[in-house]
């Protein structure tokens, strides 16, 4: 056990796996970084942001691919190299960039083992960073995990701290299917104790950060760590929370999601990514048809508006969730006065 | 070769405009007061401008998230685009693009690009427009030697072969894509590439403007006159990191103090016209001079703009609703 950053953790996590398995291999642009410079310095860059730094030193160019700024290949590649033997985890950088190899996500590796009758096995981690607040604007802010919690055939993981980050990852790099591993890029430098050797945290079972009886919050990312931030708040106030973080938006755990609610009646979803079939619609949904009768008050969500990520820093202020803003959803369902209908 | 005065004095203006905005940039955004990411130009100022030189606001060019440059080059207004890369509502996009994402629609500027590879295609659309409405305009995509790999680059190159448009595929070739050299990612070469889509191809040193102005004015003529696509091949050397906050350790010690030292175009270019007895000394320092002035006062007035209003959040997602 040691303090370890989410970005070591995520590190951490690759390493160990290599060491433990050698199908398993890294790809993605500057992963190393620095092949075909002129100083022969090779893993330079370890990563845009140093997440995969060092691997390239330990396990040398077969096991750590930097490729072209290619993604429509390059994770094309790592979906069939999956699918015939290798275990890849590939790196996609951004997110947003997704934009440039949907199909080889979406149409291929998502649906290769309905579509072939179980018979194919596609082992493929594909991680990204995502969200809002480093002012890095339209395309290369957004929180895209509800795109492909949409998409049958993937997984979708959302770690919300440096020891969440660890124990999925190892999930996911040992998971047969395709899962997409989203870490939020304002989250690099957090740092939490987190075990030396490898652990697992399974999918599908959601977490409770804390538990209280008058409101459940559920909260993906790094808004779960707003939501306790608010939790706290509140509490001094007289106002206790459940905070889960779902952990996976597919599986997503409903059972808890569902339990949860039976127990404080009210609701408040926090969730970073655009409003339309969010997360936060997708739950609510859930809600609104298997726990009805135990809802005291509307369900709130507190999401960003349907716009773009803003760039100036007032804006991107405005747009994202916030502790504040949790704070106001939360008194809001506390405050609500059931009318009896005539 | 001929060249006008004014168009000298111009670009010269263009080029040193460019070079102080990026050294300002470098300084402010150690400051830590420049919020995101910032993709700094300097050391390829005469690729944007000597290709600009040849075109008019009718004509479209598309960018990337080395932007600044092109943007300068084609005419967006200095103070505008030093507003906007500070967040505030006086930028050219109301702060809400940043430096990534400057665009002038009104210089026939589409855009910086945060999405390598995403020029090419959009200047296929613009090459269509001009082709179609018969406006006499041209489309050129300036495009990075790792934007070059991109499906979308490849793909465009076919199809304004294809459709035959008046696209010029501008390859700024400064040798890296991040932290990795071209020799590493890019298989083959330009040349055959463009051969290989059946589309001529030209090339130039891209630190001697006069070069690029005169190789640019083939490749823009040749689309201009209807046929079709050209690709015109720029080499080149970026002075800073691949954004600012890069230690650069991939490049070989001394790398970048060559370039700066043989190859700065600002130097190149003084010396030739002056050798020439085109422009004076003095003529050129009074341009730096002004330069100078325009660059504080741009960035003087940004940091002093009002930021953007919270109803600004909301605005422009549509234009209607
Ligand atoms: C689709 C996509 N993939 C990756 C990136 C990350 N990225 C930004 S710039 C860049 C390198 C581009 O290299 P090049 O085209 O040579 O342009 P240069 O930076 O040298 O001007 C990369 C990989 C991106 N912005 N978009
Ligand atoms: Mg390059």
């Amino acid at each position: 056990m040691s303090k370890k950053s989410f970005r070591q953790a995520i590190n951490e996590a690759m390493r160990l796996e290599m060491r433990r398995d050698p199908r398993v291999i890294i790809m993605g642009e500057d992963v190393a970084g620095g092949q075909g410079g002129t100083s022969g310095v090779v893993d330079a860059w370890g990563g845009v942001l140093g997440v995969t730094k060092g691997l390239y030193t330990e396990f040398g160019p077969e096991r750590v691919l930097d490729t072209p700024i290619t993604e429509a290949s390059y994770i094309g590649a790592a979906a069939g190299a999956a699918a015939t033997g290798l275990r890849p985890v590939a790196e996609l950088m951004f997110v947003d960039f997704v934009g440039s190899c949907l199909d080889q996500i979406m149409n291929q590796t998502a649906k290769f083992r309905y579509m072939f009758g179980g018979k194919a096995r596609t082992p493929l981690v594909i991680r990204a960073m995502f969200g809002a607040g480093f002012n890095a604007a339209a395309q290369h802010s957004q929180a895209l995990y509800p795109l492909f919690t949409h998409i049958p055939g993937l997984k979708v993981v959302i770690p919300s701290s440096p020891y969440e980050a660890k124990g999925l990852l190892i999930e996911a790099i040992r998971d047969d299917d395709p899962v997409i591993f989203l870490e939020h890029k304002v989250m690099y430098d957090d740092e939490e104790e987190v075990p030396d050797e490898a652990y697992t945290i399974p999918f599908g079972e959601a977490n409770l950060t804390r538990e209280g009886d008058d409101v459940t919050i559920v909260a993906f990312g790094r808004m779960v760590k707003l939501a306790n931030e608010a939790a706290d708040k509140l509490e001094r106030q007289g106002i206790s929370c459940t905070v889960i973080d779902p952990r996976t938006t597919s599986p997503l755990d409903r059972d808890t999601i569902l339990d949860c609610v039976a127990d404080t009646g009210r609701l408040v979803i926090v969730d970073e990514s655009s409003p339309r079939c969010n997360m936060a619609a997708d739950i609510s949904a859930l809600v609104a048809e298997e726990a009805f009768d135990a809802l005291k008050a509307p369900i709130r969500r507190v999401i960003p508006p349907h716009t773009p990520v803003p760039f100036a820093s007032v804006l991107e202020a405005l747009y994202l969730p916030d502790a504040a803003k949790i704070e106001a959803a939360v008194k809001a369902v506390m405050n609500h006065k059931v009318t009896e209908a005539a | 070769m001929q060249i006008a005065r004014e168009t000298l004095l111009r670009s010269y203006r263009a080029m040193r405009t460019i070079r102080d905005f990026e050294e300002r940039l470098h300084v402010e955004f150690a400051t830590g007061e420049i919020p995101g990411f910032v993709h700094l130009y300097c050391g390829e100022e005469a690729s944007g401008v000597g290709v600009c030189a040849n075109l008019t606001d009718n004509d479209t060019i598309s960018s990337t998230h080395r932007g600044h440059g092109h943007c300068i080059a084609k005419g967006v207004e200095v103070s505008g685009m030093m507003a906007e890369i500070y967040g505030k509502s006086t930028g050219v996009c109301r702060g809400k693009g940043g430096s990534m994402h400057i665009a002038d629609f009104s210089r026939g500027m589409l855009g910086a690009n945060g999405i390598v590879g995403g020029g090419p295609p959009l200047m296929c659309g613009a090459a269509l427009s001009h082709k179609t409405l018969k406006d006499g305009g041209i489309a050129v995509a300036f495009y990075g030697d790792g934007a070059s790999n991109e499906g979308t680059t490849l793909e465009s190159l076919n199809l304004a072969t294809v459709w035959k448009l008046p696209v010029v595929f501008v390859v700024e070739d400064n040798g890296y894509g991040e932290a990795t050299g071209s020799s590493f990612a890019v298989a083959g070469t330009q040349k055959d590439r463009a051969a290989g889509f059946g589309m001529p191809y030209l090339e130039c040193d891209g630190s001697d403007f006069f070069a690029v102005y005169q190789t640019a004015g083939e490749a823009i003529a040749h689309a201009r006159a209807g046929n079709g696509p050209i690709m015109l091949h720029v080499h080149l050397q970026r002075w800073y990191g691949h954004f600012e906050g890069d230690a650069m350790t991939y490049r070989a010690a001394g790398e970048v103090a060559e370039a700066k030292r043989d190859h700065d175009c600002l130097d190149l270019f003084r010396k030739k016209v002056t050798e020439a007895g085109l422009l004076e000394h003095a003529e050129l320092d009074a341009i730096d001079e002004a330069v100078r002035d325009e660059i504080e006062s741009s960035v003087v007035a940004a940091k002093a703009a009002p930021l953007p209003e919270p109803a600004d959040l909301l605005a422009d997602v549509y234009v209607r609703y």
